[in-house]
């Protein structure tokens, strides 16, 4: 016979924890490997390397030593039956004086060797990105036509709730209308307070150089009433509230109370989201009115601090300035921004998918989306009144 | 799987304490589980069987009482240890608990990046073995939670409980929600791995066809302690009447026969 090789693989015990030990021997006699020490996870890169670097010529080999192991598992069991590949011996035929267990263990493993994953394939990248493009765009037009199928759907549940008001959820939506509304009062009126402060501030300093400082009322009057007060209350409404729509929302549907409220034959559209749509609808105005009045207070008081423009020199250029339509023309735009706001905040929770990834996306989405379309409805205002002349 | 014999109990409670507000869950409670034993924990809703899993694996802290797992006591140790102890059991949840932003592989793979140093070509071997050798076919793998039926969210979360190859696997209502040939496949699945990976299993069940199938002992909780622990045959003849009903109502009745 030809002389074949006895080898020894040999992990610290873990016990002992004495440093591991590889040894390769030739010896004349019997093809057998001795495997000693701890085959378990915690010494598996251990093994897996050891394993790697046999080079004994196949077929010379015919039995393998479990004997001096001490420890054995799943791992194990797997890095053996690694070992057995690579060696060109089957298990468990080749094991001799395997410790109580194992051989059952190499067993259920064997059985259990899952088939290689197959590589991804690729393709022509060119192909690939035109293909991620299409998807893209079909996914975008598929999500404009749910979305608007989703307005349609709670502009129905309004009607409805019009026609027999008795349908509609009065404490809930009194609920959100506090929530969304009267709470977010303090923060809308000092973020607008402090922008007419900047504002007046701002204004003032290229006013001067005209000589005509005291056009900065009328700088803070229009864009305060036309825009900023609105857009501001708009987008901070839309991270206060449209989120937390999208968030509890979401998080319903993935608790399946969403599927829950549609099996006792309620309507989602019209417990859940027409109540939030329509308090911000009618909280919108208030709050934007609140944050105009706040946003002049503040352009007003900077007006006096630096400009020494007196507060009633002030309220007598702000009536000059601006008109009522002014006002008006600020105000239309709150509802319809309030609107939009729920509507995107509870499209985007109901879509959420079953995780919690999908959750902060969606969340994520109701807030930017939400901006996104409230500045774009804005510029069609602008345009529609500029060409209506107000 | 550690290859010598022993017979000492693996997890050992002492006068545990457990309260909620004015609520007492447990008092008094000793219970010892033995190494290599299925062990099912019984007892009507609210006697707190979850809460004493929970407590084990130190989730929750109790008011009194000992708790040693392996000999060590869990409460006393240092962080290091105690990770070093934890990555030892498994913990099977109700529903899974898997984590929904990953795939089933990266689930199973999560422990073993955490806590064993291992090559990721292995790793990704090991986690398609843990998937196979729960019965999960090869595509889960790639599947989001979300993606999978409840009996198969449980199996995932069985193999990430077996990723580290524990000693002992603590499973909550491993049947509950399965339909009856899935909860007699998992059952015979607990077994076979409990025989094979010498693994030692605390079971908390509603299921009397588990606790006939494969538990060796059975634990009941009553009147917040534990009122015996013993072969369910010896269960069956026990004078209290909370057991009496338990095993000898309708649906015991069924599971028996079953088995004979």
């Amino acid at each position: 016979m030809v002389i074949s090789e006895v080898a020894t693989i040999s992990t610290a015990s873990a016990k002992g924890n004495q440093p591991t030990d590889t040894t390769w021997l030739a010896q004349g006699q019997g093809g057998v490997l001795h495997l000693k020490g701890d085959w378990t996870v915690a010494h598996a890169r251990r093994i897996d390397s050891l394993i790697r670097q046999v080079r004994i010529e196949p077929g010379s080999l015919r039995q393998l030593d479990l004997g001096g192991i001490t420890g054995f598992d799943t791992t194990g069991a797997w890095l053996l039956l690694r070992l057995a590949d690579r060696l060109s011996v089957a298990l468990p035929e080749a094991m001799i004086a395997a410790p109580h267990g194992v051989s059952a263990l190499v067993q259920r493993v064997s059985a259990a060797r899952a088939e290689p994953a197959e590589p991804s394939r690729g393709g022509n990248p060119f192909v690939v990105i035109l293909a991620r493009l299409g998807n893209a765009t079909l996914e975008a037009g598929r999500e404009a036509g749910a979305m608007l199928g989703f307005m349609g759907a709670t502009v129905a549940a309004a009607m409805g709730a019009l026609r027999r008001p008795g349908r509609l959820r009065l404490t809930a939506t009194v609920h959100h209308m506090e929530r969304a509304g009267l709470n977010a009062l303090p923060i809308v009126g000092l973020i607008s307070f402090l922008v007419g402060v900047v504002l007046a501030f701002q204004g003032a300093a290229q006013l001067q150089r005209f000589g005509a400082e005291i056009f900065v009322v009328n700088l803070i009057g229009v864009s305060v009433l036309r825009e900023i007060g609105i857009l501001l209350t708009a987008i901070v409404v839309a991270g206060r509230s449209g989120s937390s729509y999208a968030a509890q929302l979401g998080s319903m549907k993935v608790n399946e109370e969403v599927d829950a409220l549609r099996a006792l034959g309620l309507d989602p559209v019209q417990v859940l989201v027409l109540p939030r749509v329509l308090a911000l609808f009618l909280m919108m105005g208030p709050l934007a009115l609140f944050a105009d009045l706040m946003g002049l207070i503040g352009g007003g008081l900077m007006a006096s601090v630096a400009l020494d423009i007196p507060p009633t020199l002030y309220v007598d250029r702000l009536t000059n300035a601006v008109s009522l339509w002014t006002l008006l023309v600020g105000l239309a735009k709150a509802p319809v921004f309030g609107a939009l706001i729920g509507l995107v905040g509870c499209y985007a929770g109901l879509q959420t998918g079953g995780s919690a990834d999908s959750l902060g996306r969606q969340t994520t989405i109701a807030v930017v989306q939400a901006i996104f379309i409230v500045i774009v409805v804005d510029a069609i205002f602008s345009i529609f009144f500029n060409i209506v002349g107000v | 799987m550690v290859l010598e014999e022993e017979n000492a109990p693996i997890i050992r409670v002492t006068g545990l304490l457990n309260r909620f507000g004015p609520q007492v869950v447990h008092e008094g409670l000793d219970l010892e589980v033995r190494k290599g034993e299925v062990l099912g924990v019984v007892g009507g809703s609210g006697t707190g069987k979850s809460v004493l899993l929970r407590t084990i694996i130190g989730l929750n802290r109790p008011a009194a009482g000992k708790i040693e797992v392996f000999g060590q006591e869990l409460a006393r140790l240092e962080p290091a240890d105690r990770q070093a102890l934890e990555r030892r059991w498994g913990v099977l949840f109700q529903n899974g608990a898997l984590f929904s932003s990953l795939t089933v592989a990266e689930n199973v793979e999560a422990p073993m990046r955490e806590h064993a140093d291992l090559p990721a070509a292995l790793m990704d071997e090991l986690a398609g073995l843990k998937i196979a050798m729960v019965g999960l076919p090869h595509e889960a793998c790639a599947k989001f939670p979300s993606e999978l039926s409840g009996g198969m969210r449980k199996r995932a979360g069985l193999a990430r409980a077996l990723a580290l190859d524990p000693e002992i696997v603590f499973l909550d209502e491993p049947t509950a929600g399965l339909d009856p040939v899935g909860a007699a496949d998992f059952d015979l699945l607990i077994r076979e791995l409990s025989d094979t990976l010498g693994l030692t299993v605390f079971m908390v069940t509603h299921d009397l066809d588990s606790l006939y199938a494969i538990c060796d002992r059975v634990a009941v909780l009553a009147e917040r302690r534990v009122l015996a622990v013993a072969p369910i045959a010896e269960l069956e003849e026990h004078p209290h009447p909370w057991l009496q009903s338990y095993f000898h109502g309708p649906r015991a009745r069924a599971a028996r026969k079953a088995r004979q």
